[in-house]
């Protein structure tokens, strides 16, 4: 693969639009809500232009701290559990012939058509006390008493995977059909048994694809809060309920504001880490 | 016998509609250089496969050392494979692609890196070993290639036309390489080519595939001059096919036989009145006023040529039928177009590649 040319040369005409781009829509309102984080909080709305590093203060207390480290858990969990599930069902999908291939991609990706809202109702169905689930084990006789499934710190986890877990299999999925199969035939050839050749063959030539995966399913992990708010009752607060509430209950949005660029700083941090783990090409499946 | 190395027992292979193999059986024998030559689509890449584990065949058995290895993985048997594409492992430089299969053997590292660092010295490619095979030419990733598929000394070395993709000159010079390679390690080597002449250079001998059949087995010499079969004399050389009548057995071991209205010679047994189909390599026609080999065959020049080192001669005969010759070029003596000629050959230097009784339908 090719390396990019470093881009300290001068920008050509064509980078014109998507310099442009990126200007409006995410540099202009990053730099607004690093500048409203540095606000004072007005009484009724909005912002008060006065330089103060309360809301920064605010979120450095226990309370807040112990949400930060309660969002990353449930990010590092959910984006674990959606590797260890999806990879060995990308890897069996790539290797389907290739039209029950398209029909499971095509399944995969049905349910995004739906409002993800409706989707995380069906199941608190499923999970609630007189839900399903628990109907069906009580009627089977395998239980006495209905289980406590939702609003669990595990029903919150279920919800995370079940909406993040396509991000994880369709990256995955792009890597594992690209591979050279002959790659791992070769290993064979020399040795290796199935699962020798799949550790160092087919796992380091699909690495791209499961960082792209964890990539992209850890980042909107620590923001999503309408699972947790569904799902887990209002025990499991994550980073994403806090700023919800900042913003939209309490209207402190100074705090909303600083609780974001934390929230961002924190993912990059984490990408970073992935780069730094993997080597430069790790981000190269998300292209 | 007892210095065959490898056994390959009346294989077959089917793929959905399509027979890649149809009873193939070979005996290879220990340090030789078998040629499986043949054209896409012959089944050849199929019985490497087969050979290296990596397809089961439908029937028919493999004997590795006089073991059966059928139903073994491809990691139990002691053949390694150089792939057409290679298949270097891009995530790996030289060194640990190299020293992938004793890794896997668990040889100690001190001696894994000195049979490394030996390979590399055997294919000339001493201090690549920190290079990434995207930073090697074809020629390089070639070697590379070998060299992890020998260093494992495997009994039997499989190549699938490891030198198709690269250029001409790079070819001759690795096929030069590859043989002096093979002769000083000894080891047994299958290779896979559709090229003749990479095949007829190389070889101790070479298989003929054709439609997932072996259809001749030999030397270059047999192969090239004493085909058997019309497919094996049309894919190797350039060769006319003549269709002649026996009139007679002479008790000196020739035939008399009947072509283009006159009379020919052929080494060979028949009865009178079968149909033969005669092979006859271009260059071994001659032309011209005398008539030797007991040969009664006329004809006129047709065109020539010319092609430089070759001069390449259309012969008209007098029932149409044409007859190409090759001949040196060179010299700027050359037979008027026009010009009415005696025509014969060595009747030792044809071969008979088909028969069919008289009546019989081609």
């Amino acid at each position: 693969m090719k390396k990019r040319k470093s881009s300290g040369k001068a920008l050509s005409l064509g980078a014109l639009p998507m310099l442009l781009w990126t200007l409006v829509f995410v540099a202009i309102p990053l730099l607004y809500i690093l500048w409203m984080s540095f606000m004072k909080r007005s009484a009724t709305w909005g912002v008060v232009a006065q330089f103060t590093l309360d809301s920064y203060q605010k979120i450095l207390s226990p309370t807040y701290l112990k949400v930060f480290a309660q969002s990353m858990w449930v990010a590092l969990l959910t984006t674990l559990f959606t590797l260890l599930l999806g990879y060995p069902f990308a890897y069996f999908t790539a290797k389907l012939p290739r039209r029950a291939r398209s029909a499971v991609l095509m399944l995969l990706v049905v349910p995004f058509w739906t409002n993800s809202l409706v989707r995380i109702y069906g199941w608190m169905i499923l999970l609630r006390s007189q839900g399903v689930l628990n109907n069906l084990f009580l009627s089977l006789g395998l239980i006495d008493q209905p289980l406590k499934m939702l609003y669990t710190f595990g029903s919150v986890l279920i919800g995370m995977i079940y909406a993040l877990i396509p991000f994880m299999i369709l990256s995955i999925y792009s890597s594992v059909e690209k591979m050279d199969w002959s790659l791992v035939e070769a290993a064979r050839d020399l040795g290796a048994s199935a699962w020798r050749a799949f550790f160092t063959v087919t796992l380091p030539q699909t690495a791209p694809g499961i960082m792209a995966g964890c990539v992209l399913v850890f980042v909107p992990s620590v923001g999503l809060f309408f699972i947790s708010d569904l799902m887990g009752g209002a025990k499991t607060v994550l980073l994403g309920n806090l700023i919800r509430n900042e913003l939209l209950t309490a209207r402190d949005w100074p705090t909303g504001a600083a609780l974001s660029m934390v929230m961002m700083i924190l993912s990059m941090g984490m990408i970073a880490l992935y780069k730094r783990l993997a080597g430069d090409k790790s981000l190269e499946g998300l292209l | 016998m007892e210095d065959t190395i490898l056994s390959i027992e009346g294989i077959h292979k089917q793929f959905d509609t399509v027979k890649a193999l149809d009873g193939v059986s070979i005996d290879v024998r220990r340090g030789e250089f078998l040629t499986l030559l043949g054209p896409s689509g012959c089944g050849k890449t199929t019985l490497l496969r087969i050979i290296a584990g990596l397809e089961h065949p439908d029937e028919g058995r493999i004997l590795l050392n006089g073991q059966d290895v059928t139903d073994w993985e491809p990691n139990r048997r002691e053949v390694n494979t150089v792939f057409q594409n290679y298949a270097l492992f891009p995530h790996m430089n030289v060194e640990r692609n190299i020293s992938y299969g004793l890794r896997l053997r668990k040889v100690p590292k001190e001696e894994a890196h000195r049979r490394v660092e030996e390979m590399l010295e055997l294919v000339q490619l001493a201090g690549f070993g920190q290079r990434m095979p995207s930073q090697l030419s074809g020629g390089q990733r070639q070697r590379v290639a070998i060299a992890r598929a020998l260093v494992c000394q495997p009994a039997v070395l499989l190549l699938d036309e490891p030198l198709g993709a690269l250029d001409l000159q790079l070819r001759r010079q690795m096929q030069t390489e590859l043989k002096s390679l093979q002769k000083r390690l000894g080891i047994t080597f299958v290779y896979i080519t559709h090229d003749q002449e990479e095949a007829l250079n190389m070889s101790d001998r070479i298989g003929i595939l054709h439609n997932g059949r072996l259809e001749q087995l030999g030397t270059p010499d047999d192969i090239y001059e004493r085909p058997i079969t019309r497919f094996a004399a049309q894919f190797i050389g350039q060769s006319n096919m003549v269709e002649a009548q026996v009139l007679d057995q002479d008790p000196d071991g020739l035939l008399t036989l009947r072509y283009a209205g006159g009379t020919i010679k052929a080494k060979g047994q028949a009865q009178p009145g079968e149909l033969l189909t005669l092979s006859v390599r271009t260059e071994r026609v001659k032309y011209g006023k005398d008539t030797r080999y007991g040969f009664d065959l006329s004809g006129t020049v047709k065109a020539h040529t010319y092609t430089g080192g070759m001069l390449r001669t259309t012969l008209l005969l007098p029932d149409g039928q044409e007859l190409t010759v090759s001949g040196m070029g060179g010299s700027d003596e050359r037979v008027a177009v026009g010009t009415q000629v005696h025509i014969q050959w060595d009747p030792a230097c044809s071969a008979i590649v088909e028969r069919r009784e008289p009546g019989e339908k081609a």
